[in-house]
């Protein structure tokens, strides 16, 4: 090497705190944060992986007091029977408060309409039912399980989200981020969506619903259930569901990797039955979760990115 | 996977003009060590070929996100990208490159631990490397790899590479002194990222360099948080625990947060700012249990052996070694508003877990984008300006000089009446 005045970089001896711990200490410092700068925050808390390791940062936030806030599902009516199964449990282990906002209400009421046909989805009248909630509820913050690492709209989120007083996202509107210092001032009406998992990737997720031994839904690992085959997806048939000419539902080993609605999560092809082997799939996998397995991603290029300027999660 | 591989974490920032092949090295990057998902590839590779590109994968469109930097073929905006190797697990702070965005790239940079510095061997050492490379020394990025890019295109000429090498150094020189950081720690690499020249394989074309691809070094230099023991203690409290369920856990008194150098342990004596008062640590507790000693970037949860009352903001420290507590700081502020700053201004100020007002008394100078020399003091900071700012504060802050740690010198401005964040700022020292 060259002859210089000063030091090349220097080269580290042995690391001082694992990936998982620097994230995990990350993510309770931003959950503080909230608690300490909103007045009435809300957990957004689906079922899947990433509100159940939200969970437990809360946990390890907030303990041995109660959370300063209250959990909340926004649900379809759609979803997977063990998905609710899990979610009820869960919260009952927890002693935490559970609000259930309900799309099927918003449906019924009239402030949403919804789709017909057998591509339809409840998943953009989320939406209008989330930000009711948030509205009807005074919520000034929502914490959510979003990643950046999930889908190239993400990747220039900040951990802190500002929406405006119609719930919309302007990307040109967004506060930098410096250091550990989160700006949470906010006008009345408005609110914001914290992601304190924002720097974790889905492996991270999986190691550390593993290395703490998290439960999950059964929906996780490979279980044979009636799916059907559309558009390079294999969904989960059940009741009601409305199939295209050609289409036949057939027993199938599947796991889901992302839990969203039931009518558009796919599941994969999977034998991996146990954590471990999950993580090892994930491992190897070469195909984003959102990607494999969510069709509402596919719809045009900048999907995610549209629905976010409308304030989807 | 298991207790016996332990990958830790390392931030770096990307930075370089559109021109200087910065995507296209993180897209080699993620593309070789396998971390890009076949998904994305194929969107990519459909983009790539909407754009009428020649056949090869673009991938530079990787690291592009939002539908206008898409259309407009830029980056503008941090974009965060992640991958592992068997070694460290990386988070890439990808900063635009414009002048007009140096509000991003402040941004990108507050955080990391080691800075890119991509220069086109074709061009030189333009302007925009050296301002990138004096905004990492700036923001305190410990460590600098200045990779020499499109060597290709130089015929993996040896002696061109030295020349640039000679030249940024010479410029790095330059810059130590004075009100600037001290000189940051450098590494140099040579490298073609269209080619995979030491991006992640040895360069066979360059046999005349003996150090390690781009990839080696970045699994093997130094994290920031490395060393706690070597720097004082400083523990912001964040948040109070005092759950009061009247079941004898309404005994519980903790005070939490996350320890932003340093390391504490039990029993020892500790002084809490700005009042003073001095204690010692009790336990220090964590959802998985007590711990005898804690260090940064830990977060956790002290018990003291006094009954005080404690409150968010306030900093807990080792007597012996305690940080200046004073209302009037002397700073360098990145201006990020369009809005300018003027002597006069109020704005509130975030500082570690604590807030108060802050008024400016004077700006000092600002720095020339251009020569990167401190100019005579200006009447007013305008969007993307840096310069050395005095502030008063209508409540005593504790803090250490940026230099000696990022996390309790630093602060931010934020706008009473818009809310946004306007300012960011490393204490220089007090000025008093």
């Amino acid at each position: 090497m060259e002859m210089r005045e000063e030091a090349a970089v220097s080269i580290a001896t042995r690391p001082q705190l694992s990936h998982l711990r620097a994230l995990e200490s990350e993510a309770i410092h931003v959950m503080r944060e909230v608690a300490a700068e909103f007045e009435k925050p809300v957990l957004l808390f689906s079922g899947g992986k990433d509100s159940i390791v939200l969970l437990r940062l809360a946990e390890k936030a907030f303990r041995p007091a109660p959370f300063p806030f209250p959990l909340m599902h926004v649900d379809t009516g759609h979803n997977f029977p063990e998905v609710i199964e899990y979610r009820d449990r869960r919260v009952a282990e927890l002693g935490e408060r559970l609000i259930v906002a309900s799309v099927q209400e918003s449906i019924d009421s009239g402030r949403v309409v919804e789709e017909k046909g057998p591509r339809a989805s409840r998943n953009r009248l989320q939406t209008v039912t989330l930000l009711d909630a948030i509205s009807e509820h005074g919520f000034d913050a929502a914490f959510g399980g979003a990643r950046r690492d999930e889908e190239r709209a993400r990747a220039k989120e900040r951990v802190f989200s500002f929406r405006d007083d119609f719930g919309q996202w302007d990307p040109k509107n967004q506060r930098p981020e410096l250091w550990n210092l989160y700006n949470g001032r906010i006008h009345k009406g408005e609110h914001v969506r914290v992601f304190p998992l924002s720097n974790w990737t889905e492996l991270d997720v999986w190691e550390y619903i593993d290395s703490e031994r998290l439960e999950v839904p059964s929906i996780y690992f490979a279980h044979e259930r009636e799916v059907f085959a559309r558009d390079e997806m294999l969904y989960a048939w059940r009741e009601g569901t409305e199939l295209i000419e050609g289409e036949e539902i057939f027993r199938e080993t599947v796991r889901y990797r992302t839990v969203g609605d039931m009518s558009c999560t796919g599941g994969v092809r999977s034998r991996a039955a146990t954590l471990e082997e999950v993580v090892l799939e994930i491992a190897a996998t070469r195909i984003t979760e959102r990607g494999e397995t969510r069709a509402d991603d596919r719809v045009s290029e900048a999907a995610m990115e549209d629905r976010k300027k409308a304030g989807y999660f | 996977m298991g207790e016996d591989v332990t990958l830790d974490l390392l931030r770096f920032t990307t930075a370089g003009s559109v021109d200087d092949g910065k995507s296209t090295l993180i897209g080699r990057l993620l593309f070789d060590s396998k971390q890009v998902f076949e998904d994305q590839l194929a969107q990519v590779a459909q983009a790539s070929e909407r754009r009428g590109g020649s056949g090869t994968l673009d991938l530079a469109l990787l690291t592009d996100g939002l539908r206008a930097e898409r259309e407009q073929g830029i980056t503008i905006d941090v974009a965060y990208r992640y991958f592992a190797t068997a070694k460290r697990r990386f988070i890439i702070a990808d900063c635009p490159g414009h002048r007009q965005y140096t509000r991003n790239m402040v941004t990108g940079a507050s955080t990391a631990d080691v800075a890119v510095v991509l220069i086109d061997a074709r061009n030189g050492v333009l302007e925009q490397s050296k301002r990138h490379a004096f905004i990492s020394a700036l923001l305190g990025i410990p460590q600098m790899v200045v990779a020499i890019n499109k060597m290709d295109l130089v015929d993996y000429s040896q002696a061109r590479y030295e020349e640039l090498v000679e030249e940024f150094e010479a410029f790095a020189r330059k810059l130590r002194g004075g009100k600037n950081p001290r000189r940051t720690a450098t590494s140099y690499i040579p490298m073609s990222a269209l080619n995979g020249d030491n991006v992640v394989e040895r360069s066979a074309a360059m046999g005349w360099y003996d150090g390690p691809p781009l990839l080696e070094l970045l699994e093997q230099v130094e994290v920031a948080y490395d060393h706690p023991g070597e720097k004082p203690a400083r523990f912001p409290v964040q948040w109070v625990i005092r759950p009061s369920n009247g079941e004898g856990a309404g005994d519980y008194r903790g005070y939490s947060g996350q320890l932003a150098s340093g390391a504490l342990r039990v029993g020892e004596e500790v002084a809490v700012l700005p009042s003073g008062a001095r204690t010692r640590i009790a336990g220090i507790d964590t959802y998985d249990g007590e711990l005898e000693e804690a260090m940064a970037p830990m977060s956790l949860t002290l018990r003291l052996e006094d009954e005080l009352d404690i409150s968010r903001g306030e900093l807990i420290c080792h007597p012996e070694e305690a940080p200046a507590v004073a209302r009037e700081l002397d700073a360098d502020v990145c201006w990020m508003a369009e809005q300018p700053l003027r002597p006069g201004g109020r704005y509130v100020l975030k500082h570690t877990s604590r807030q108060a007002m802050a008024v400016v008394d004077a700006i000092d100078d600002v720095i020339d984008v251009h020569t990167l020399e401190r100019d005579a003091p200006p009447e007013q900071l305008a969007l993307n300006d840096i310069g050395r700012v005095r502030l008063r504060t209508s409540a005593p802050l504790a803090f250490d000089p940026y230099a000696a740690n990022r996390r309790t010198g630093s602060f931010i401005l934020i706008d009473e009446s818009s809310n946004g964040t306007v300012g960011a700022g490393m204490i220089a020292l007090a000025s008093r």
